[in-house]
């Protein structure tokens, strides 16, 4: 039995000792490098800065007249929308989708699991949007987040719901509610552990979403935070220091909703991953 | 109890307003504007041409090659590290759960964040993987300039990022097992690795199977952490589909890009659909 203790005692330590070399290290260098100096950043060594210079964070919000705060907010935007969208939306049709036995459910439900493996056409859309003079627009980057995310909201609503039993509904159906009431005051109220699921992936997956605001808000007044760290990339090459200042601003939030949110984005991700 | 009427399908109406025509409609168009010259208000129509052009071109059919050989090697390290870690996060150690947040945090990063981090780690001369590299001894890596290594470069920085879920899925996996399997084994006299070979990983298939597809399909899919490592190069050396898809949009070539998107979805139909008809077959048995 003492072997034992000792043999865990042992995986401790290596485990530490591995998840600091492989996992954490990385961090350090991002941080260590945001707060050198130009010429000692772009030495990319991971040792302490001779002065910690915070000066440069400021310098990366001031830059190109405060970019990054207007990134923020578009992001901000784009990501809180397009969520709120995604809740109404996908909450009614992954109800009807639990509930209902017909040869268009069926149908229906091999169209979303599609949705969730095929990447989306993006020359044609960039040709539908322009059509519909919503290119470039914040309106129109919300349509596209919420409509790529909607096969994997709708599983994640339709999982939930096949789980809460009809008869409640069959009742207030009885008594004489109507469908929309049924809706909203007996079954809404009962998804909210599926909605913060909903709430959480959705939001960490479009507000890190790169690829798509690439394409489809592209231009200097619709920057998001991932494009502008992307777009400093190629002005900031030889000043590493206000890049990886930039690399910090952008996890620091991702790593404080880590911290409070830990055990639900965790079993949200197990949850979204298994029913796929 | 009526079904039909009491669950309306006006229900499903605005998601698949929605979905249909921010998602389905393009993909139906992209078929045919695939087969034209095109710059969104004229086109040309060209038959196949662009496909042609897509496999015969050796800067463009390489991307196939890289695609599929990416999503194949990260695709199966996160499932083969994915369940030796998680089967340590298991055990009986006390550091588990924050070794768990650990290995799950870098998912949240954003992938350009992670690219350019990496990047600056595998600088050739002064990056940090070279430095370590050079202190005991072995010569320098041109991690991301070397035509031969910096696909699996970014390979490896991929695992790196996205392990985590692959454990966490595993950890939920491993946790739904029942307990007295282990114990009627030990009493058999079957050792950990009996264990894990005859109870853990049969019991483990679901988990794995989602792991498998999850990561399968993104590995096809992946643009963003290319992009902004190495561009596709050196020369072509990283180039997978959606890269393709991005260079060809840049250039102008819209009837090409769209040749690539559609090229995409086929190999999405070619190999990820039947993976996963296989995997549920088995897992119903």
């Amino acid at each position: 039995m003492k072997k034992k203790k000792y043999l865990y005692l042992l995986g401790d330590i290596v485990g530490i000792a591995a998840a600091f070399f492989i996992f954490i290290v990385p961090f350090i260098f991002m941080f260590m490098n945001s707060i050198k100096g130009r010429r000692e950043a772009n030495l990319l060594s991971i040792g302490f800065p001779d002065q910690a210079l915070f000066e440069n964070y400021l310098e990366v919000f001031k830059s190109n007249n405060y970019v990054v705060l207007t990134a923020f907010k578009n992001s901000f935007i784009i990501t809180s929308c397009a969520v709120l969208l995604l809740i109404i939306t996908c909450s009614m049709a992954g109800y009807i989708l639990a509930r209902r036995r017909d040869k268009m459910v069926g149908s229906l439900n091999f169209i979303i699991l599609s949705g969730l493996m095929v990447p989306p056409a993006i020359m044609p859309t960039i040709w539908l949007m322009q059509g519909l003079h919503i290119y470039k627009t914040l309106f129109g980057m919300v349509m596209i987040e919420a409509a790529l995310q909607i096969p994997f909201t709708i599983m994640l609503y339709r999982g939930f719901i096949a789980t809460i039993p009809v008869e409640m509904e069959e009742a207030g159906y009885i008594d004489g509610c109507t469908k929309i009431k049924l809706f909203t005051t007996i079954i809404f109220p009962l998804l909210k552990p599926v909605t913060a699921t909903v709430v959480i992936l959705n939001a960490v997956t479009i507000f890190n979403d790169f690829t798509n605001p690439l394409y489809f808000l592209p231009g200097a007044k619709n920057a998001t935070v991932q494009l502008t760290l992307y777009n400093f990339m190629g002005q900031y090459s030889s000043s590493y220091n206000l890049l990886f200042a930039d690399v910090i601003i952008i996890t620091v939030p991702m790593l404080i909703l880590f911290i409070i949110l830990n055990k639900k984005i965790v079993d949200g991700m197990v949850a979204g991953a298994v029913k796929g | 109890m009526d079904n039909k009427k009491m669950y309306s399908g006006w229900f499903l109406v605005p998601a698949l307003t929605i979905f249909t025509l921010f998602f389905i409609v393009p993909m139906v168009v992209s078929l045919f504007f695939s087969m034209t010259v095109w710059n969104f208000t004229d086109f040309k129509f060209v038959g196949l041409d662009n496909f042609k052009m897509f496999f015969t071109e050796k800067s463009l059919n390489i991307s196939i090659k890289n695609t599929l050989i990416y999503a194949v090697l990260t695709c199966g390290l996160k499932v083969v590290l994915g369940i030796l870690i998680a089967v340590f996060l298991t055990s009986a150690i006390k550091t588990k759960n924050i070794l768990r947040s650990i290995v799950f945090f870098p998912n949240l990063v954003s992938t350009i964040a992670v690219g350019i981090t990496f990047s600056a780690l595998m600088h050739p001369s002064k990056g940090l993987f070279n430095k370590v590299l050079e202190n005991i001894g072995v010569p320098a890596i041109d991690w991301l300039g070397n035509i031969q290594i910096a696909l699996f470069s970014v390979v490896g920085t991929d695992v790196w990022k996205g392990v985590g879920v692959a454990t966490v899925i595993y950890i939920a996996g491993i946790q739904s097992i029942d307990k007295t399997f282990y114990e009627a084994a030990s009493i058999d006299g079957a050792n950990s690795w009996k264990q894990f070979l005859n109870i853990t990983l049969p019991l483990c298939r679901p988990a794995m199977n989602s792991v498998i597809i999850l990561a399968f399909i993104g590995g096809m899919r992946t643009f963003d952490l290319i992009w902004a490592m190495t561009g596709g190069g050196p020369g072509f050396a990283t180039d997978v589909v959606a890269s393709i898809v991005y260079k060809q949009y840049a250039a102008g070539f819209y009837g090409l890009s769209t040749a690539g998107n559609v090229v995409m979805f086929i190999l999405i139909a070619v190999f990820a659909f039947p993976l996963q008809r296989y995997l549920l077959s088995k897992e119903v048995n």
